[in-house]
């Protein structure tokens, strides 16, 4: 199949959360507390768009498959979407966008603190994922810039570890799959060499066809 | 050049009621229809309040606060023998079997009983009471509950003199109560009260809402409820009640001494270590509340706490 229509697929497919969220409103099907579903929803899917974002690479090193790289942004994006519809949610129903209280809530909050730090930091990324980017600051820089996906997924988990009441069970599933991730970065680069180049010659880092 | 105070105009003026009324319809219709915003749609009556965004945050005792649904009231529970998930407990709470069910009252007084649950139905009256529920997560309702004063049952059991504290007890029992094999709290789930709280009016066991018998997931068949103290105050399905001389340690306070202590009053002043307790959102709305300090029965229990610190004893 095209790579345009993989792309778009899976374009469509990162919006069926959104969807499902829309539709649950409109049938009253939020349950008892539509808010903190809400709330709870975009953030969780953030989370595992970011995973997704994550696993990329070592999915194409594994099973040799360099095209999902092409996917790797919009699922950059897609996280940046749901974490951005998260902070959204609760800076309106939660504290109806009074900037001063957001502020003091971050502030006083470490869990919110985290929270916020970890969308902060995607924000660069989110701003710099278009072709023209990765040819203005040059795959250097671009890399440098885009490396903050690991302290933002470390502080996504973070957050949610420090929003649970007492069962952190769910929270320990995303804590796992991130270490397994980031673990298997450390090996990667410890057994094959930072040096080894990442891209075939004829793509940019973004995996763009020169 | 006069210009009109916001109080001279009487609402009635501006929008006939009906028409007022008629805008819910409006929007749902609008909605199913597609003119609106999803992400705005008003699904439930409460919805109104949507529109009040910019207006300021209403206290959470009105006069004319609305019952929460019973569906609301069963759909939402924290009960954790039942899972941590709040829609858990309607799931499974239905492995509890609630008869034969016994609760004893023990410890530092004159007349220890072991009660049946007719018993208690016949030992004493039930009435009805309507309360308002403030949960440390921040969120309320308002329960019709039937039941009775705990006073009562205290006042037949009679506290020796050296009676101070009462400490109540979840039944202990993983095969009903799947959530106990989860080493989430300390099982069997305890509570406690200084005696002169429980001996409070407001203090009730209940063992029914909506006129009905208690649904297991709101603490079949006789749960404790405590209006002004934080929802996990309200112990459920209840086996023991005991009398002792020294504070006890309550599940959640073991749990984390930092985050819930032992009186555990709801206060908008005094806030949980990772949320603002200042504001509650009512189940069945959209909009903020104000939360009152305990839960809006100021009047009825400030005396209880007199020269505390309630920053301290939280």
């Amino acid at each position: 199949m095209n790579v345009k229509w993989i792309k778009f697929l899976v374009f469509l497919i990162c919006l069926l959360p959104l969807l499902r969220l829309v539709l649950l409103g409109l049938f009253d099907g939020l349950g008892p507390n539509p808010v903190s579903h809400l709330i709870h929803s975009t953030g969780v899917w953030s989370l595992v768009l970011l995973l997704v974002t994550l696993s990329i690479t070592p999915l194409r090193r594994l099973f040799e498959v360099s095209q999902i790289l092409r996917l790797r942004r919009m699922f950059g994006q897609y996280a940046f979407f749901y974490g951005l519809l998260h902070f959204l949610i609760y800076a309106w129903f939660d504290q109806y966008f009074e900037w001063q209280g957001i502020w003091r809530d971050i502030m006083s909050r470490p869990f919110i603190l985290v929270g916020f730090i970890s969308l902060f930091f995607l924000v660069p990324m989110s701003v710099t994922s278009t072709n023209r980017w990765v040819r203005r600051l040059g795959v250097r820089w671009w890399r440098r810039i885009h490396w903050l996906i690991y302290p933002s997924a470390f502080l996504a988990v973070l957050h949610f570890w420090l929003e649970v009441k007492r069962d952190i069970r769910e929270p320990l599933i995303y804590a796992i799959l991130l270490g397994i991730l980031f673990l298997y970065r450390i090996g990667y680069a410890f057994l094959c060499g930072r040096t080894k180049p990442l891209l075939n010659s004829n793509q940019d880092c973004a995996g763009v066809q020169r | 050049m006069s210009i009109h105070k916001r109080d001279d105009i009487l609402s009635s003026e501006i929008t006939d009621e009906n028409i007022y009324l008629g805008r819910r319809e409006f929007f749902c219709k609008a909605a199913k229809l597609g003119f609106i915003v999803p992400g705005l749609k008003f699904g439930t009556a409460e919805a109104a309040g949507f529109l009040n965004l910019f207006s300021p945050i209403k206290p959470s005792a009105l006069p004319d606060d609305k019952l929460t649904s019973f569906q609301n009231i069963t759909h939402y529970n924290n009960f954790y023998e039942f899972g941590t998930s709040k829609s858990d407990p309607a799931k499974y709470a239905g492995m509890l079997k609630t008869s034969p069910w016994e609760v004893k009252v023990e410890g530092l007084v004159r007349y220890p009983r072991t009660y049946s649950i007719d018993d208690l139905f016949k030992t004493y009256p039930q009435e009805d009471r309507i309360y308002r529920l403030r949960c440390v997560e921040a969120w309320s309702m308002v329960i019709p509950w039937r039941g009775f004063s705990l006073a009562h049952l205290l006042k037949k059991a009679d506290p020796l003199g050296n009676a101070r504290f009462v400490e109540f007890w979840t039944l202990h029992d993983p095969q009903q109560m799947p959530g106990q094999n989860i080493p989430v709290l300390e099982w069997p789930y305890r509570e406690g009260l200084r005696l002169d709280e429980a001996m409070h009016p407001l203090t009730i066991l209940a063992t029914g809402l909506y006129g009905k018998s208690l649904p297991n997931q709101d603490g079949a068949p006789v749960r404790l409820v405590i209006p002004w103290k934080y929802g996990f105050k309200s112990i459920k399905s209840i086996v023991k009640i005991r009398l002792i001389d020294h504070m006890p340690r309550t599940s959640w306070e073991l749990a984390a001494p930092n985050e819930y202590g032992f009186y555990s009053n709801v206060n908008p002043s005094v806030n949980h270590p990772r949320w603002s307790q200042a504001t509650e959102r009512r189940i069945g709305e959209w909009d903020l509340r104000k939360t009152l300090l305990f839960n809006g029965y100021a009047n009825e229990v400030a005396s209880l706490y007199t020269g505390m610190n309630l920053r301290k004893n939280f």
